[in-house]
């Protein structure tokens, strides 16, 4: 009985123990990689019992039922090791033996102290440096130029992609991985592969020649230079993801040299790795790449030529939305003060004190201000005279903004219930009890009020107070939602942007942040923005709930963006506003307060107004 | 009278010969509404009618498609919801071993879906799933590729998978079978693209769509289920269209038949499994130079 003819409830066959030993000669020592058909282990070579050798050794298990397959895998493996037994290179590893063992083959190759490159393009935060890319480009133009001039015929690599080079210790590139058993079969009917992401067109169409090699060789330079892997982008889309546009530091000589390998037609690009290694070291003479490391420069747009049309300064930190209504801008404040001041000048109209702290956003209803307080009263204030209509009492500090809608206002509080109270009367039409403090403000969808609080708990809950269902997330749910028909969204301190299904709670998507997340989320065309304690503002697609983009600020991003025209706006911990394109996150302008930003930007006639921790707010063109 | 009706939300008939001959008086707000209350029965509970249509077509000796189709309702604290699974596989390159590859995904995609869903469908629990439909996919559609390179190493397969709960569509989507969104008005809106070389080129503007259909190497995929070691397939979720169906086929369907023909062949049929017979008919009809195979899904209440 053989264990690894995998049946359906065991999935890959078993891998190597640390400990066993292979013909005699080779102990297994870990799992260095795994592949499709097996992995790979360091081993030691025991026929040097005095020092410690390592090699690589590279397994291929043989599951297929059928013995014509069998036999056609077996073959591809023999021609790996026949054909490296033929090579010679500095940067190509030598083959050290080769074997069977029932059905699984193993290759024995020289250890690599080192790490391949996509591991080291994933591990490095920010760009590589132009200059390291380049030499490990111009080593492995040099070592395709030897495999291209193999006699009687020329080798072509066919597998040119980071994570088939490694970099030892030495810093120098080692090719790995000549196991490319994709012949290709044209003419025959029925649906047939290509390899992906870094091939060129022709090579689909079956035909591998030293430009194919070439092209992946400027796929290889693309994706270590920019991060974007090609396997998960279009093919042939290089030409959509400019080098300079998206790492503007790389120089334009490079960006030439890489297009020219990546052009569409085999005949445009390089004649030979030789050419194109030729081309390399003429750009590491013109940018002095040899020579010297560049220090990493990011891009800079800097805001200087921006200055606020006015300011207001209030008694002490804002940390919650302003709203406006007919020309006049309300924001809460923790001196306790509800504000009313020109959205135009910025001039005080009145302020209306409460007897805690204001950190949410008010809410308008037919001439009258709704905001609650940590003194655990919603209060209604006459937008005009700044007077109190009425009060209601929770029994707990409100941090929820209210929502106004069918007659009702929904506000949480920190007693631990949703409450719904009527309009007109001010009296408590229902309260729903929760199970901790709900600080999100609730939402309000067709017949349904959801809110979530701090225990995680996330309610759906009839205009008569009935609970409809229920979702639980892994921590507090601070965040607002937002959403439609078709989603609700909001993040979480569980690190997470949800996407859930508004008639019945069942999570469409789930979507990890860097960190904590009490940003409610905004929607725009097809993306979902949200901010994250990881400083990153995220760009989703609602659809798919890939991540468009994200940007990185200094300090948390606790407040909301907002989508204005093309732009998108956003406050984070590190005092600035960011003004970003919101369709690539590509910043347009940053404008610094002096103190964090917790609350979210209102723009309004083609001004943003931002509250800041240094107690002013801020009125910016937008 | 009558007869108009019959033309105008005709089944069957071709336009009267004789429009002139027709009576054109308005119709009263009372007409209107009988006709559109017959035309929209209402249903009590919101469910899925699917039905399938398959055929190893009239060059080919091998069936390499394979295809699942599971429709119930699920029954909830919030009432039921219609719950379906519908997946289809086209397995690749005839020697090697393309039945086995398609047989393996479906099997697996709808295997560790049902697993996943099992305790909500016909046990008491009422957790909240730890994985969204999205996870539960993508989670799947990775068990399919070990299990096909475990099976038959080398081969490949396209999959499209849609997993319904409520009004939402979750799809999972490698290579070149397609999903549909075909409404009775006669549109008919593509909601996967393909993983094709030649959809590429076309994309990059190299070959123009007429070109493209006389292309030489309109089978090569550029991403297959059981192919490359990064699998990264298309995975989203759309809403259900009402009034509409789902459809979704392999190119011995798509490929063949012209797009109004699709949509004629549907929306002239009388009931979801007439559909899915006229549609394979037309692809036979049309040389069957592939195996076909359709699903066809609508949602009423």
């Amino acid at each position: 009985m053989s264990d690894d003819r995998g049946d359906e409830g065991s999935p890959t066959p078993r891998q190597l123990q640390a400990g066993v030993t292979l013909a005699n000669r080779y102990t297994i020592q870990e799992v260095i990689g795994v592949g499709g058909m097996g992995s790979v282990y360091r081993a030691r070579d025991m026929h040097f019992p005095n020092v410690t050798k390592l090699v690589a050794v590279k397994e291929m298990i043989n599951t297929a039922p059928d013995p014509l397959v069998r036999q056609t895998i077996v073959q591809n493996f023999e021609r790996e090791a026949n054909l490296l037994a033929t090579l010679s290179h500095p940067s190509i590893p030598r083959i050290n033996d080769y074997f069977t063992v029932d059905s699984r083959s193993y290759l024995v190759i020289d250890f690599i102290h080192g790490k391949d490159m996509e591991a080291i393009i994933n591990e490095t935060s920010g760009f590589l440096a132009e200059d390291q890319v380049l030499s490990w480009a111009i080593e492995l133009c040099d070592v395709l130029d030897y495999l291209h001039k193999h006699k009687p015929d020329p080798i072509i690599f066919r597998d040119m992609k980071p994570s088939n080079v490694m970099i030892n210790h030495n810093g120098d590139v080692m090719l790995v991985d000549f196991g490319i058993a994709k012949t290709f079969q044209t003419g025959i009917k029925g649906t047939m592969i290509g390899t992906e992401g870094y091939s060129p067109p022709e090579q689909y169409r079956g035909e591998a020649t030293p430009a194919a090699d070439i092209y992946a060789m400027g796929a290889t330079i693309h994706h270590a230079l920019t991060r974007r892997d090609p396997r998960i982008e279009p093919p042939f889309s290089f030409a959509e993801r400019p080098l300079r546009r998206i790492n503007p530091a790389i120089s334009a000589e490079l960006e030439a040299v890489v297009n020219s390998a990546l052009e569409y037609n085999p005949e445009d690009r390089f004649r030979t790795a030789a050419d194109m290694k030729q081309a390399l070291m003429g750009v590491a003479r013109k940018t002095g790449a040899l020579v010297r490391m560049r220090p990493q420069t990011s891009p800079i747009v800097s805001a200087g030529g921006i200055k606020p049309l006015w300011t207001f300064k209030c008694e002490d930190e804002i940390r919650g939305t302003p709203m406006i209504f007919q020309g006049t801008l309300f924001t809460g404040c923790y001196d306790n003060n509800l504000y009313a001041v020109s959205a135009a000048d910025g001039k005080f109209q009145w302020k209306y004190p409460t007897d805690g702290g204001v950190v949410s956003r008010p809410a308008m209803f037919e001439g009258n201000v709704f905001i609650g307080s940590e003194d655990k009263r919603l209060h209604v204030v006459s937008a005009r005279s700044g007077k109190v209509v009425w009060t209601y009492y929770t029994d707990g500090p409100i941090r929820s903004s209210p929502r106004i809608a069918e007659g009702h206002i929904f506000i949480g509080s920190d007693d631990k219930y949703l409450h719904a109270i009527n309009l007109n009367t001010g009296r408590m039409a229902w309260r729903f009890e929760t199970a901790d403090a709900v600080r999100s403000t609730p939402f309000v969808l067709n017949d349904l009020v959801y809110a979530g609080c701090e225990t995680g708990d996330y309610y759906a809950v009839d205009f008569r107070g009935n609970l409809k269902w229920r979702f639980h997330a892994k921590r507090a749910i601070t965040s607002s939602t937002v959403g439609s028909n078709q989603a609700l969204y909001f993040s979480s301190m569980d690190s997470t942007l949800y996407a859930l299904d508004p008639h019945n709670g069942w999570v469409i998507w789930r979507f990890r942040l860097g960190k904590a997340s009490i940003s409610t989320p905004c929607i725009m065309d097809d993306l979902v923005f949200v901010g994250a304690a990881d400083g990153f503002i995220y760009a989703v697609e609602a659809k798919s709930s890939k991540e468009a983009w994200r940007f990185r600020t200094e300090h948390q991003v606790n407040g909301s963006p907002v989508v204005y025209k093309d732009s998108l706006y956003c406050g984070s911990v590190d005092g600035s506003l960011y003004c970003l394109e919101y369709r690539t996150g590509r910043l347009r302008w940053k404008f610094g307060t002096e103190g964090a930003i917790t609350g979210s930007p209102l723009v309004y006639d083609d001004i943003v107004y931002i509250g800041s921790t240094d107690h002013q707010i801020y009125a910016l063109l937008a | 009278m009558n007869n108009f009706f019959q033309w105008l939300f005709g089944k069957k008939q071709s336009p009267p010969k004789n429009p002139d001959v027709a009576n054109t008086a308005p119709l009263t707000e009372e007409q209107i509404e009988a006709i559109v209350k017959n035309q929209n029965p209402r249903y009590e509970l919101q469910q899925l009618i699917a039905s399938s249509g398959q055929s190893v077509g009239k060059q080919r000796e091998l069936n390499e498609d394979s295809l699942l189709a599971l429709t119930t309702t699920m029954a909830g604290n919030s009432g039921n919801l219609p719950f379906g699974l519908y997946i289809i596989a086209d397995g690749m390159g005839g020697h090697q071993f393309g039945e086995v590859a398609s047989n393996a995904a479906i099997r697996s995609v709808a295997g560790y879906v049902m697993k996943k869903f099992h305790p909500y469908l016909f046990q008491v629990k009422t957790d909240t799933m730890d994985e969204s439909f999205q996870e539960i996919m993508l989670t799947a559609v990775g068990e399919a590729q070990r299990a096909i390179q475990r099976e038959a190493p080398g081969s490949g397969t396209t999959l499209t998978a849609a997993l319904v709960l409520g009004q939402q569509i979750t799809i999972a989507h490698v290579g070149d079978s397609r999903a549909y969104f075909v409404f009775p008005d006669g549109r008919m809106e593509p909601i996967t693209r393909d993983h094709s070389l030649v959809r590429r080129l076309e994309e990059l503007g190299h070959i123009t769509p007429e070109e493209a259909v006389n292309y030489p190497h309109r089978n090569v995929l550029y991403r297959a289920l059981g192919q490359g070691e990064i699998l990264d397939p298309d995975i989203f979720t759309v809403t259900f269209p009402q009034p509409g169906y789902l459809m979704i086929c392999s190119d011995g369907l798509w490929g063949v038949v012209a797009e109004q023909d699709l949509v004629r062949s549907i929306i002239e049929a009388p009931n979801p499994q007439r559909a899915c017979q006229n549609l394979v008919a037309a692809a036979n009809t049309a040389g069957g130079p592939d195996n076909i195979s359709v699903i066809l899904v609508q949602l009423i209440g």
